[in-house]
This record gives C-alpha cells, structure tokens and sequence, in this order.
C-alpha cells in the first residue's frame, strides 16, 4: 500500500484543469453536434467532402513523417548527448533549447528563407551546379519545418531515459560474449525504448495538430488539418463544421493509441516494479 | 549432475605491469601469478590497484606497459568479448528488460547455442545457485542476494575457465555475505574453474581465498595464504591490513642479533634484526600476547609492558581487551575463556614472548592508508 495524502490537496489542480482544458473541450464536442442544427450534420459534411478525407489522411501521414525524421535525427544527438564530456553535452544541450525558447513563429519564418526558391539551399545547389528543388510550399518542405521545430520534443525524453541507463551493463554484455554493436542493440536500444515511445507519442500529437509551420511552409496542396479548422472557424464562422472536425481529429489520435498503448507496455513489464 | 562441468581453470600471468591514467599510475610494476583452479583474492583498500588489476584480466582496460597472459596466451588486444571470462560485478548489472531466465541464457544465446540444449544449460546454472524457481522473474523483482546468485549462474553458465569477480557480495548485509561466501566456495570448488576475487574485506579473503595478494598504493605488497599474511607479513601494511594488530614503536637499537626497543621506561626484547637501516617497530596479535597481573606468573625471556585496561569486551568465546600502555600506545589483546578477569581501570601487564612478535620496517604509508 502506497501511502497518500490527502486527496482534496489536487482540487486547485484538478479544478484549473477542469477550466481550461474539459470545459472548453466539453463546448467544441457540444458545438459539434448542436451547430446550426441537433445532429450529425457536421461529421456527414466532413465525411462527404473528399477534400475533407484527403487532407485528414495527408494530416496523420505528415505526423507520421516528422515522427520518423524527428525519432532518426534524436536518436543520435541524444545518445551523443550521453557519451560526451560536459562542455560539449552543455553546446548540445543548448543546441536543443535556444531554438525551443525561439517562437516557432521566428523559427518557420526563417525556414521560409531557407527553402524559399531563391533561398540559401537553392543556392547552395546552384552554386554547385545542381538543379534547383521545390521545396516551399511542398510536402517536403513542411515536414522539414516542423520536425526542425518538433526536434527538442523527441530529443528531451530520449536523453532523459538515456541518461539514467546503467552503461556498465554494456560492459557486461561485453564480458559475456557480445561484439559491441550487439550488447548496443539488444541491451541498449531496449532500454532506451521508454523515452523513444515517449518522445514519439508527443511528436505525433504536436503534429497532427500543427498549424503555423505548415501554413507559413505549405502550399495548398500540403493543408493540413488545423488550416482547414482555422478557414471554418475564423474565415466562415462556422463552429460546428471546425468543433466536428476537431472531434474527429481527437478521436482518430485516441484510437491510434490505443493501438500503440499495448505494444508498449508490454515492452515495459520488465521496468515495472513489485513491492 | 546439477553443476555445469567441471571446467580446466586458466592461469593467469601477469609480468611488470602498470597502468597509467593521464599522469595518476594506477598500477606499479605488478608480478602476478594465479595458478589453474585457485582462488586468489586481490586484497585492499580502495584505490590500490586491485579493481584495476581486475579490469586488465577482464579486458576493459589495456595495460600501458608490461605482458598479461591468460591461459598460456597473451591476451594484449584481446577485446573483453573474446577473452570468455566471467565477471560478476558489485552492482549486479543484470538486464532489466530481461527475466532472470534470458539473463543466464544471453551468453549461450551469443555463442550460438540454440533451443533445449540453452534452456537445459541455464536451468543447471541456475539450479547451482538453487534460483531455478525464479527463472520467469524480472531482475528488478528479486532481493540484492538474489540477483548476484543469478548474475553468478549467468557469468559461469558458458563455462568459462576464469571468473572474476569485483566485490560481489559489497552491497549486501553481514548475514547474507556470510552465506554467499561459502556458497561461492562450494562452487569454486565443484567447477575448478580459476576465480580472481576483489575485495577489501580481509575477513572474507580469508574465508575464501587459497591465495590473497594485498595491494597497496598500485604496488602488490605480498602475495601468499591467509595464514601466511597473518603469521609472518612482510610489511607493516600488511600486518596491520589482515587481522587485528598492535602496533609498538620506541627508540631501537641493536644488541648482538636481537633488537631492543624501548617503549615508555620498559624494554621489548625481538630476535633478530632488520636487513638495511629500516626504523623497527613491532606488531602485536592479539591472541598472541597474555593479559597478567602486575609482577605474577613470569615466565622466563618474556616481554612485559604495564599498562591499565581501557575497554574490556566479553565475545563469549573469548574476551578482548584494550590496554593502555605507558607511552600512550593502545594494545589489543584476547583472552581465552578461563584465563583471568579483567575490568576496567585495573592495571595490567601486557605479556609475550619474542617468538610471538613481529619485527618489520615501519611504514608511515601502512597508518595513512587505513585510516
């Protein structure tokens, strides 16, 4: 038995939780099915409208992209965040959070000019003799801008995890038989999976919800959902068609947890502890 | 059969080898030699060479000078993978993300060793360290003891012909440690696999050990049995590292053969004297000196040196004593049962003859060292 204390001691949390978070959720769901009309006439227009489908589908795929750039980039850099002396793992470290404290804001603006046609890497393949790419206003490009922006999410709980993994148990794999890259990838890599799930879980919801990098990158051929939102909400007024398509999104993100959620855990019963 | 097979145990030779970490030596010149199937324990206080001395024989560092050969071979280069030697470390370093199970079954699993043959071979590891029952439990599940006897059935389920150990029982409590020592012994003695042991508990070197080597400042100091280091040490260091000891130091000088030295007013007379132009001192063992009342039961040629008890500790198999002699110097002694009684406050003579003394060079490092 875990002790506790007093319970009524979360209310002040629980309550601000309640505020900011349940009931402005509670309305967009209310909204959803009450705006203009009682029923389901929001979610049938989302559904019939194939523009609607396509750009649902493009949202989970982009996420899922970042997630997978973003998880190939952190790996890494987290790991190289471990194994090196304090003075470089202090530059790593700053490396991840001076481009977090920016605002996404400055960060995407700046991924315009890099990108842009006549922009610093287009010049660089010109220069070389290359051919130019398209990259703003591409699928490419934006999925470049935001695993840039997404980048200290996947890394922050990966090294977190990384740090507190025993490295003396990779000397003993060593002195049981196994080649280095063997005891990394059978000792290392699964104890390491806790962060990389962590990471990855916040990766792709930040993404499925993302809106300025993809609409300051994007073109109308890379909209994702949170412009689609943006356009019924703020341009149609239409609250209902935004609330119903918000829903849709939450839903969609909750299932596909609960897909992943078993497989993880099951990789964690060895963490768990009994008393 | 529950054992895995008996396996030949390697030697181990170690010639003039040091290790240096940028400009701290951590080894001096060491001379090692561990024969097939011993048990040698490497004795010592922390930092002085004898985890380091491990880690050469395991392979996790290089030496920086000298030759190490394993098995007849050397082994310079040899990366720890390809030594086959088990080790056991203080701190477990079981895989959490793995049952006790696939623990012990890793090593076979890396030398590819397939299906029943591995399950049979990890069940009769585990079996030796009577863990069999707790194969589909979770490291994190057991007790610290628990998981050093699996880490112990994992590190020697490949049959290694050495295994190493770096303070395996450290982390544990007395009773536990106590337990697990003849444990280890048995095992050592079913396999007749070679065992290197690091500790700096002389108690348990001793209960373990055909051989300690004591190690001193990255220097070995003496190499030889427990009874060996007990009786006739070579230096103050050791003396005073194995077993309880008292120390006497006083003015020296020589007379014929023998030494005479002056403690307080009173004179201690030890055979023989000391090669070169080393300061003597003499050590005490506390069994081997006789508590008297002042001036009774002399015995002819012994030494006598007055003092007044501080501490009188009843052990039930004996008592001890803490004497305080006249220059100031604390003597332990131990009395057996039946031998007279002391309490506190009376005075005494701390009694005993030359052949139950020490002579040795004094060492000022052997009091820094272990203080």
């Amino acid at each position: 038995m875990r002790p506790r204390g007093p319970v009524w001691l979360a209310a002040p949390a629980v309550l601000v939780l309640l505020l900011v978070l349940a009931y402005p959720l509670a309305i967009v769901v209310w909204r959803s099915f009450t705006d203009p009309a009682v029923g389901f006439d929001n979610y049938v227009w989302f559904f019939q409208s194939a523009v609607n489908r396509t750009v649902l589908q493009r949202t989970f795929v982009v996420a899922a992209w970042v997630t997978l750039v973003s998880l190939i980039c952190a790996y890494p850099y987290a790991y190289a965040m471990t194994i090196v002396g304090k003075n470089v793992r202090l530059v790593l470290i700053l490396c991840v959070l001076v481009p977090f404290w920016l605002s996404g804001v400055v960060r995407t603006l700046a991924w315009v000019i890099l990108l842009q046609d006549s922009g610093v890497i287009n010049s660089i393949l010109r220069g070389l003799g290359l051919s130019p790419v398209k990259l703003i206003r591409t699928l490419p490009g934006v999925i470049i801008g935001m695993t840039q922006v997404l980048l200290p999410f996947m890394i922050l709980p990966i090294y977190s995890v990384m740090r507190g993994i025993d490295t003396r148990l990779l000397q003993a794999a060593r002195s049981l038989g196994a080649k280095p890259w063997r005891a990394f990838l059978q000792i290392y890599v699964p104890l390491s999976l806790p962060g990389v799930y962590a990471g990855v879980i916040i990766v792709f919801i930040l993404s499925l919800g993302f809106y300025i990098t993809p609409a300051l990158l994007g073109g109308p051929r890379s909209t994702m959902l949170s412009s689609l939102v943006q356009n019924q909400v703020l341009s149609l007024l239409n609250w209902g068609r935004g609330g119903a398509m918000g829903v849709v999104l939450l839903v969609a993100t909750f299932v596909l947890l609960a897909i992943a959620a078993p497989l993880m855990r099951q990789k964690h019963s060895s963490t768990r502890r009994e008393a | 059969m529950h054992a895995p097979q008996r396996s030949a145990g390697a030697a181990i030779e170690i010639r003039k080898a040091s290790k240096h970490y940028g400009i701290f030596t951590a080894l001096k010149d060491i001379d090692l030699h561990i024969r097939p199937g011993e048990f040698m324990t490497l004795l010592g206080p922390s930092g002085s060479g004898k985890t380091t001395t491990l880690n050469l024989i395991a392979g996790f560092t290089d030496i920086s000078s000298g030759t190490l050969d394993i098995g007849g071979k050397s082994v310079t280069g040899l990366p720890s993978h390809k030594r086959n030697i088990g080790v056991v470390f203080q701190h477990y370093a079981l895989f959490p993300h793995m049952t006790v199970g696939k623990n012990v079954a890793y090593p076979l699993a890396l030398r590819g060793i397939k299906g029943e043959d591995r399950e049979k071979r990890a069940k009769r590891a585990l079996d030796m360290v009577k863990m069999a029952d707790f194969a589909h439990r979770y490291p994190n599940e057991l007790s610290g003891g628990q998981q050093q006897r699996v880490a112990l059935a994992r590190a020697l389920v490949f049959d290694p012909p050495l295994l190493l150990m770096d303070e395996p029982l450290g982390a544990l409590d007395k009773k536990l440690r106590e337990w697990l020592q003849l444990e280890i012994k048995r095992i050592h003695r079913e396999l007749g696999t070679t065992f290197v042991y690091v500790t700096h508990d002389q108690e348990e070197a001793l209960v373990l050990s055909d051989r300690i080597a004591v190690f001193n400042g990255g220097r070995i100091e003496q190499i030889g049995t427990g009874r060996e280091l007990y009786d006739h040490p070579a230096t103050l260091f050791v003396g005073r590292f194995i077993g309880e000891s008292t120390v006497l130091r006083g003015a020296a000088e020589l007379s014929g053969n023998d030494t005479v030295m002056t403690i307080g007013d009173q004179k201690v007379l030890a055979h023989g004297r000391l090669a070169g132009d080393a300061r003597p001192v003499i050590l005490l063992r506390p069994e081997r000196v006789a508590l008297k009342r002042p001036g009774a039961d002399a015995v002819s040629g012994e030494n006598r040196l007055s003092g007044t008890i501080v501490e009188a500790i009843y052990l039930g198999s004996a008592s001890k004593y803490e004497v305080k002699l006249k220059d100031g110097t604390v003597a332990v002694v131990r009395s057996p049962l039946g031998a007279t009684d002391f309490a506190i406050g009376d005075v005494a003579d701390v009694a005993f003859t030359p052949a139950d003394l020490i002579l040795l060079p004094d060492d000022a490092s052997a009091d820094v060292t272990l203080t």
